[in-house]
């Protein structure tokens, strides 16, 4: 009886494996060229606007994911011998310089290029096309502030002011990306003098986290999902919009804000990897990211900001998220040489 | 198999799984560490020199030696009790309770952090060892309650007739028999505390670092492989030490076992209290944060199930879709892991074989558990990269990825279990003209069978729950339920939570029904 059981048992798993391998050979289809594309785990697309590329140029797109912008790189970099995909996207500022130094793009420029704002255009060199943007800006939850008569603190000065003593959360920069662009916003705004900005927000109880989950559901009180105590955390300018379109039914208005003059800026890239092996594919897939179609898809996928201005924005983007003005800017060299040396610091003054 | 002759087949049983560890594990490791440890073609030790040298680096390797030892001793101290009275008792409800012992191994780190959290556990060393117990309470209940119900209770009874009373029993019969199963859990559960990751990271909080967290950090976010590979080796050689302690301690114990008997009910009083308190801290932690997790998947007027089946808003990918892809790779990954570890344990049993070599092959089938899955996954993109070896994008590559981290479970459930057989049965059988398939068969098997569709049942669930080394796995678009979980909860608004939850839940539930059905097979022998 038994012994018939675990035949049976194995017998349909194997059935099973057998029909698994089937499906997933025939998914590679040879029928069609297919032009592979290397990404993080955040990347996401509607599949009628892959079929539109498609359609327009007879490339099928296969999709690779892994892990997040740090060790999608990383692994571009590690096979660049023989280079997992044709196209890698994701890489963001912060990590551009070790892209460029490994070498692992082939220099492109794409279509539609020039309409990009220069401010967008970090690499000079045209190995990396700059697709997105998005900012990291602390969020701050509405309905705590009005209960409390606390008017809602606005700067990076005032998140230090006994008013707003333990009530922001903020992300480890070792081991979040958010929380390395919040470093970088305060080197951007205080100088060699940001450690001592991190001694005076340690004063006034901010709480690290390792990561974004734990800080924005864990601890955050504005997060609809949530169920934390601290009305400040790290997050997204595009997080209010998310909470209004991720509710259901949706509020109109958004529970939380993002504080304009406390965002670091964020820009995404995308490049044909040297050593493709579908280069045509690759140069074609890195000009229709830059088009229309592509751009104005984003914002409710991957909730970031169209790179081509006058792309047409949703709804709940215009009504919910703003583009700050002025953002905290680093240059991409300056983020790649300090890097180390500002987590190492951080980790001293805020941990130890 | 008989064309081969005997000895071409008892070969081919080593050869294969170990060729499988050879090429999926040693391989891909040995070559990431070779690239780490080298600078311009030479070797070079500097950074081994400079990690072990570093203060903070040695207060590293000391509190993950202690946050693991400490979990491995309190998940023993939970499930002990648990897995006397699972193994003792025939009671309804038995199937049920294991399963639910089960479903805290497959959940995703990530959701276990919020159940956590929300009952105030978070940020401390208590918080971290709790999440361990609450993880690996089934690894114990399941390896050690497999040889415990397959002990003789005729053995016991003899030790009772003879004047002794139930302590002494317990110390002088059951504990020695069982000392090489309780070690073989306890290595099990040590190594996946050891190199515990998500729970450090989510709930520990910042100020807690393992070696396991400083390869993540040094490999994926820094690209430092010097200090890596120094890290890894440093870890590999802390969990051979651990490793080669515990096969110490297992001396080769022989008792007689027989067929899994069908055990009485708990008819008195005294039997009932004993089995209530015996069950009672095992469940209580695990009931409690499971608990939690089906309420708030049950909050919003259980909304998370219904979104899910609706096409959600701007959602990255079907999440019924990536129920399916888990099952699939659940049911690959258990194929290859079964086989091979039957295949393994079935070689490290048979006797005349030399010792050295089995003791080699019952660490190395270890091993895969002891070193970072960050590792494996950098290695695994290095060494299979020319066709027709390029795995690298393949489907393959994630079933191939679990049953590694399974394998070790299937051989552990078995050995004891296969070592325990009196060889005198297997010496007659072939005395009366059987072949060695044929001794198998009818001796090995049916004895086994019962191990082998408990291992099963384990290593589906844990191919359902892996997350570590899938997320460092190259992916083609196949989203496992853990993976799609994490891209909810990587995203601002209630409506991912909700679905997170759902999910959550729903993989709890598919987890115990593997359980129950494992379990139901030995029922049903255990009636006939």
């Amino acid at each position: 009886m038994s012994r018939r059981t675990l035949v049976v048992l194995l017998t349909a798993a194997a059935a099973l494996a057998l029909g698994a391998c089937g499906s997933s050979n025939s998914s590679g289809g040879s029928a069609t060229k297919t032009v592979t594309l290397v990404t993080h785990d955040s990347f996401a697309i509607s599949k009628p606007v892959m079929r539109a590329f498609t359609r327009q140029t007879g490339w099928k797109v296969r999709i690779l994911k892994n892990g997040d912008a740090g060790v999608a790189l990383n692994q571009v970099i590690l096979t660049k011998n023989a280079p997992l995909g044709d196209v890698m996207f994701g890489v963001d500022n912060t990590f551009l310089t070790r892209a460029l130094s490994e070498n692992v793009f082939a220099r492109y420029r794409a279509a539609g290029i020039e309409a990009i704002p220069r401010a967008l255009r970090l690499d000079p060199t045209n190995h990396a096309t700059p697709i997105d943007f998005g900012d990291v800006c602390v969020n701050a939850d509405r309905k705590y502030f009005s209960e409390h008569h606390l008017e809602i603190p606005k700067t990076l000065d005032d998140l230090t002011q006994s008013q707003y003593r333990d009530l922001l959360v903020v992300e480890n920069p070792a081991t979040s990306s958010p929380g390395l662009a919040f470093v970088a916003a305060t080197v951007a705004r205080f100088g060699t003098a940001w450690p001592q900005y991190w001694d005076r927000l340690r004063a006034n109880g901010v709480k690290a986290v390792d990561g974004w989950e734990q800080a924005y559901n864990g601890e955050f009180s504005g997060a609809g999902g949530g169920k934390g105590d601290r009305p400040l955390v790290v997050s997204y300018a595009s997080s209010p919009p998310a909470e209004v379109y991720f509710a259901d039914p949706p509020p109109t208005t958004a529970p939380t804000v993002s504080l304009d003059d406390t965002c670091f800026r964020q820009v995404e890239f995308a490049g044909v990897l040297r050593g493709a092996a579908h280069p045509d594919g690759a140069r074609a897939l890195v000009d229709f990211m830059l088009t229309r179609r592509f751009q104005s898809d984003m914002p409710l996928q991957m909730f970031v900001n169209p790179a081509v201005p006058g792309t047409p924005l949703p709804a709940v983007f215009t009504k919910f998220a703003t583009i700050p003005a002025d953002p905290f800017t680093l240059s991409p060299a300056r983020i790649g040489h300090d890097r180390a040396g500002w987590i190492d610091e951080w980790t001293a003054r805020v941990l130890r | 198999m008989r064309a081969f002759g005997p000895r071409v087949a008892r070969g081919l049983l080593v050869a294969v799984p170990l060729g499988f560890l050879a090429i999926f594990f040693l391989w891909p490791v040995g070559a990431i560490l070779g690239r780490g440890l080298r600078t311009g073609g030479s070797l070079d030790l500097r950074s081994l020199a400079e990690v072990w040298r570093d203060p903070s680096l040695r207060h590293v390797l000391w509190f993950t030696v202690v946050q693991a030892v400490l979990s491995t001793i309190a998940t023993l101290a939970v499930a002990l009790p648990a897995t006397a009275v699972l193994s003792r008792f025939q009671f309804r409800g038995r199937g049920l309770v294991i399963a639910l012992l089960t479903m805290p191994f497959v959940l995703p780190t990530v959701v276990v952090g919020t159940a956590f959290r929300s009952l105030g556990l978070s940020g401390s060393l208590t918080a971290i060892i709790t999440a361990h117990v609450f993880f690996n309470v089934a690894i114990a209940v399941r390896v050690v309650g497999e040889a415990w119900r397959a002990l003789d209770p005729a053995e016991e009874d003899a030790a009772q007739s003879l004047g002794a009373g139930p302590i002494l029993t317990f110390t002088a019969v059951t504990l020695p028999a069982l000392r090489p199963a309780i070690v073989a859990a306890s290595s099990i559960v040590f190594l996946f505390c050891f190199t515990s990751f998500g729970v450090i990271l989510i709930l520990g909080g910042p100020r807690f670092a393992t070696i396991e967290t400083e390869i993540y950090r040094q490999t994926a976010q820094l690209l430092d492989l010097h200090t890596a590979a120094a890290l890894s080796i440093v870890q590999l050689v802390a969990v051979v030490a651990a490793l080669l302690v515990a096969g110490a301690m297992t001396s080769r114990v022989r008792t007689s076992t027989r067929l899994p008997v069908r055990r009485p009910p708990p008819t008195s009083r005294r039997s009932q209290l004993l089995l209530a308190l015996g069950l009672l801290p095992a469940t209580v932690l695990v009931t409690v944060p499971l608990g939690d997790l089906v309420i708030r998947s049950l909050a919003n007027g259980a909304a998370g199930y219904s979104h899910l089946t609706s096409t959600p808003i701007g959602a990255p990918g079907s999440p019924l879709q990536a129920i399916a892809t888990s099952i699939k790779v659940a049911c690959v990954a258990t194929v290859i892991a079964v086989a091979l570890g039957l295949a393994l344990a079935h070689a490290l049993t048979r006797p005349g074989r030399r010792v050295g070599i089995a003791r080699v092959a019952e660490l190395l089938v270890l091993l895969p558990l002891g070193v970072s899955a960050v590792t494996v996954g950098f290695g695994f993109l290095i060494v299979f990269d020319t066709p027709p070896l390029d795995l690298r994008t393949s489907w393959w590559i994630i079933p191939i990825a679990h049953a590694l981290v399974a394998l070790p479970f299937v051989v552990r459930t078995t050995v004891p279990v296969l070592r325990a057989i009196d060889p005198r049965q297997r010496e007659t059988a072939a005395m009366l003209g059987a072949g060695p398939a044929q001794v198998w068969r009818t001796v090995d098997l049916p004895i086994v069978a019962h191990a082998a569709k408990v291992a099963a049942g384990f290593a589906a669930a844990i191919s359902l729950g892996e997350f570590g080394a899938t997320l460092f796995i190259v992916r083609p678009e196949t989203t496992t339920v853990p993976v799609a979980i994490y891209r909810f909860l990587s995203r601002p608004g209630v409506t991912n939570v909700d679905q997170a939850m759902a999910l959550a839940t729903i993989l709890m539930v598919l987890t115990g029904v593997v359980a129950v059905v494992a379990e139901r097979g030995s029922r049903i022998e255990a009636r006939s």
